[in-house]
């Protein structure tokens, strides 16, 4: 058995660079970290901000956003690793921490390969270049004849290292633009399917996650949570609390009540047994929704016309063929694996908080409100834990520690939720209905296409410093409310269909819903592509066209015809059975980024729905790693059929009631299917997200193939048993 | 508080605390293991499984007294001394078996201890055995893969 000294050892030396060595390690970081400007924000515009030089010779590259698990850390490293043509041993990260690293905002949206690993790439080519320049000036080598290889420069039969050229400078100029950048010219590491470093720590159970973190006299916390949202407590009966084993203290402010104890099965008892003995106030009653989309539709809403192009009437009077229908969707979870959990301490007057939160700088600042102390009193470190698929409760359990923190100075806290928690408090995807209506002429072309979608917003993430976006800043003493809606834009994203027509219009209804809501994964994007995409079969039957023709006929986007090539191609020898169909679905991500296109074999016995398998094609412009790429493209694909065939959050009157993976449902092995996914890789383009592009694809092509089995048109998800 | 002794990755460790404690708790806390994870402690997702007496087994819900005298492996209880890894672990590697990995725990030690009942496991045994195991993630086709090719070695 370990010792707790070799534990801190072992998870100190973490390459993605969280130092757990005890209460110092936050002001004084180990080696392997920058140093922390408090309260400060880092010049994006240096090449220092992005790689630096490391005292031992070894190289630091470094990022403000977080890893997910969607392998962001490999595919930074990769870009850097290419222009210092230097292998990963020699190169360390350090994801998104306040005061070190720049400040990225949220890692969301796909978006850290269009901006932190530029950044990171370009850093790393100026500084290939000042290091060949002062090779040149301090030996007197010509340029041409010098080369960097392998964490050195060599040239004329000499090698010099990184940190003789440097000699204890660090390179702290701007950043430039670069004569040649050798991820587009040379192409050795990137584009490469390198394996992922972090996953041999993953296979060895090494320290990795926000979960493993162990400091010494570290507290236990939990959060006795009310019975519902709106719920105020009334009393509490502490008698007697003080004698149950390890109890440390019970922390109220409000109605915000937690558990502190020494061991954490001891918390976790405490949390049950106050449960029992607090008074709730039981607030107000939540609705309910018998029929999803009625109820949906019933909600008071704001209207707003997104988009109108061409005449609706003039199109739809020519037509051959109108054609309505309504889709929907429910509540779904981000249902994290592990529950969120964070680590916070308030020590000499600063507060230092371990977190897996996608934004650190953003989380400071609505704590530093919370808390009531000045943003440079706060740190944030980021640090992996479960996959999070958007804005779940990383922020609210970071606060929550954060708050507890402050009651007991000098001690490290360490707060889990447990999974009722998970299920029941996170914020959810919001539910929606689609309608759509579009019209035909006699030759299979859509002349016009109406949308009106209903939406809750997609994002009520704490990126405005209110702390009422954070879950426990309802609930504290002085309350700071609950959040006003959230960014409506998400709702929209990906609604205007790619296809081409000669009138569209786009009427969006946003609407504030009974339950708590923030991004899930590609937001709006899910059901307004699932939507599109399953009208867009409906089309091409009443077309009498077949499903890739009719979409290529309204296509002119050559990417988007590539990909859906691509896909027929892979699919060209499957010859489904009876009981079975093959549909398809396909998008460009927001319309601006990844194409995927998506096909689904699905097998429906007694009316249970098992997709066999399915097969995706992705165009990420650039592919910094195509088995990356494969990897959460595969990834999204079979999440977004578990979403599509089982899961909806249910509620009763007071609170929800999908607490578990029993009440929740979701796929597992038994009934998933095999994937398989093509990369089409155009390294001349800039990289573009990729990471959500195949959620709406993938529930459309899983609808379509049932349709194809059946002949059963489903439009409300989850899909469930057919009837 | 009792005294409890049970063999952890071949080490033999005697310790007092509540007989009650789950055993994952013990491992985590107490022996500062990190393989093991918490994911629902109803034993309904796999994320803390280990081996005991050769089969996989949640740990988040069983008294740690349930496991005196008993013999359990963890994550951290598989690679040889030299830090070879076991060919599951291999295997997971070799495919890349991973996004998140919080799950990977419990696959692979519930991989392990199928193909340690049954070598020739095929696709269908596998997926019955591991229908426990949740990965939200959707890592599934790839753990299959990897499953069937440790098989293999
Ligand atoms: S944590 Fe034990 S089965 Fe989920
Ligand atoms: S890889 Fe994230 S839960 Fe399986």
């Amino acid at each position: 058995m370990s010792t707790r000294r070799t534990f801190i050892k072992q998870a100190g030396s973490i390459t993605v660079g969280f130092s757990l060595l005890g209460p110092l390690a936050c002001t004084t970081e180990a080696q392997n970290s920058a140093p922390i400007i408090p309260g400060g924000q880092v010049d994006e515009n240096k090449i220092d901000a992005w790689i630096k030089l490391l005292d031992d010779g070894s190289i630091q590259v470094i990022t403000g956003k977080m890893e997910l698990g969607q392998g962001l850390s490999t595919a930074i490293l990769q870009v850097a690793a290419e222009e210092l043509n230097t292998p990963f041993e020699k190169l360390s990260l350090q994801l998104a921490e306040t005061g070190v690293t720049p400040d990225e905002g949220i890692t969301a949206g796909s978006r850290s390969m269009e901006t932190s690993a530029m950044s990171v790439r370009q850093a790393s080519a100026c500084l290939r270049e000042i290091l060949l320049e002062k090779t040149a000036e301090k030996y007197a080598n010509e340029i041409a004849s010098l080369q960097v290889e392998n964490g050195q420069v060599s040239g004329a039969g000499n090698t010099y290292s990184f940190k003789e050229i440097l000699d204890g400078e660090q390179v702290e100029k701007s950043v430039f633009e670069p004569t040649e950048y050798y991820g587009k010219t040379r192409r050795k590491f990137v584009g490469q399917p390198l394996k992922r470093p972090d996953l041999e720590k993953m296979v060895r159970g090494e320290a990795f996650y926000v979960q493993d973190l162990r400091f010494p006299n570290m507290v236990h916390a939990r959060v006795v949570r009310p019975p519902s949202y709106t719920a105020s407590l009334k009393s509490i009966d502490d008698s007697g609390l003080a004698d149950s084993p390890g109890y440390v203290k019970l922390v109220r402010s409000g109605s915000f009540l937690a558990v502190l104890a020494e061991k954490e099965s001891q918390a976790v008892g405490l949390q049950r047994s106050v449960k029992g003995k607090v008074t709730w106030d039981t607030g107000q009653e939540l609705k309910q929704a018998d029929d999803l989309a009625s109820f949906v539709k019933s909600l008071p809403s704001d209207t707003n016309v997104d988009e109108e192009t061409g005449d609706w009437a003039d199109a739809a009077s020519g037509a051959a063929i109108t054609l309505e229908a309504t889709y929907a969707k429910p509540w779904v979870m981000h249902a994290a694996n592990g529950p969120s959990c964070a680590v916070a301490i308030f020590e000499d007057d600063q507060l230092h908080i371990w977190s897996h939160s996608q934004g650190v700088y953003p989380l400071r600042e609505t704590i530093a409100n919370l808390v009531k102390l000045p943003q440079e009193k706060v740190h944030v470190k980021g640090v992996p834990g479960s996959g999070c698929y958007g804005h779940n409760a990383a922020d609210d359990v970071a606060a929550e520690a954060a708050l507890i923190a402050m009651e007991i100075p000098g001690r490290h806290v360490r707060l889990q939720w447990m999974r009722e928690e998970e299920h029941g408090w996170e914020p959810y995807g919001t539910a929606m209905v689609m309608e759509h209506r579009a019209a035909l002429d006699s030759n299979g072309k859509i002349q016009g296409w109406q949308y009106e979608l209903w939406s809750d917003a997609h994002s009520t993430r704490p990126t405005s410093g209110d702390p009422a976006n954070l879950l426990p800043g309802r609930y504290v003493e002085a309350s700071f409310g609950t959040p006003g809606q959230g960014w409506r834009g998400g709702a929209i994203r990906n609604a205007p269909p790619i296809y081409q027509t000669d009138a569209f219009t786009l009427t969006s209804h946003i609407f504030e819903g009974p339950l708590r809501v923030s991004a899930l994964r590609s937001l709006g994007a899910y059901a307004n592509v699932f939507s599109i995409e399953c009208f867009m079969d409906e089309l091409a039957e009443k077309a009498d066209v077949d499903v890739f023709t009719f979409r290529m006929n309204h296509l002119q986007d050559e990417r988007a015809i590539a990909c859906l090539e691509r896909l027929q191609e892979m699919t060209q020898e499957v010859n489904p059975a009876d009981n079975q169909g093959l549909g398809i679905g396909f998008a460009r991500y927001k319309n601006s980024a990844s194409y995927c296109a998506v096909a689904a074999l699905v097998e429906v016995t007694d009316g249970n729905p098992v997709v066999k398998q399915m097969w995706g094609v992705i165009d990420a412009g650039e592919c910094i790693n195509p088995d990356g790429l494969k990897n959460q493209t595969e990834g999204g694909m079979i999440q977004s059929a578990s979403w599509t065939l089982k899961e909806a959050v249910k509620w009763n009157d007071q609170h929800i009631t999908s607490v578990d993976w029993q009440s929740y449902p979701m796929l597992r092995f038994k009934e998933v299917s095999i994937v398989e996914v093509e990369v089409i890789d155009r390294p001349e383009l800039p990289p573009l997200g990729a990471g959500e592009a195949a959620q709406g694809p993938a529930a459309a092509a899983v609808v379509n193939g049932i349709y194809f089995a059946t002949g059963k048109r489903v439009r409300i998800l989850p899909v469930g048993r057919l009837g | 508080m009792k005294s409890i002794s049970l063999t952890v990755n071949g080490t033999s460790q005697t310790l007092e605390l509540d007989p009650g404690t789950p055993l994952l708790y013990v491992l985590r806390e107490e022996l500062e293991l990190n393989g093991p994870k918490f994911g629902c402690g109803l034993q309904q997702c796999g994320a803390c499984m280990v081996i005991l007496d050769g089969k996989a087994t949640p740990s988040c819900v069983l008294p740690v007294a349930a496991a005196e005298g008993k013999e359990v492996v963890t994550l951290e209880g598989l690679a040889k001394e030299d830090g070879t890894l076991h060919p599951v672990q291999q295997a997971f590697l070799d495919e890349q078996a991973a996004q998140c990995g919080y799950c990977l725990n419990g696959m692979v030690m519930h991989a392990v201890s199928v193909l340690d009942e049954n070598p020739a496991a095929g696709e269908e045994e596998i997926r019955e055995a591991l229908d426990i195991n949740i990965c939200r993630c959707g890592t599934h086709s790839r753990i299959l893969k990897a499953i069937l090719k440790a098989r293999k070695s």
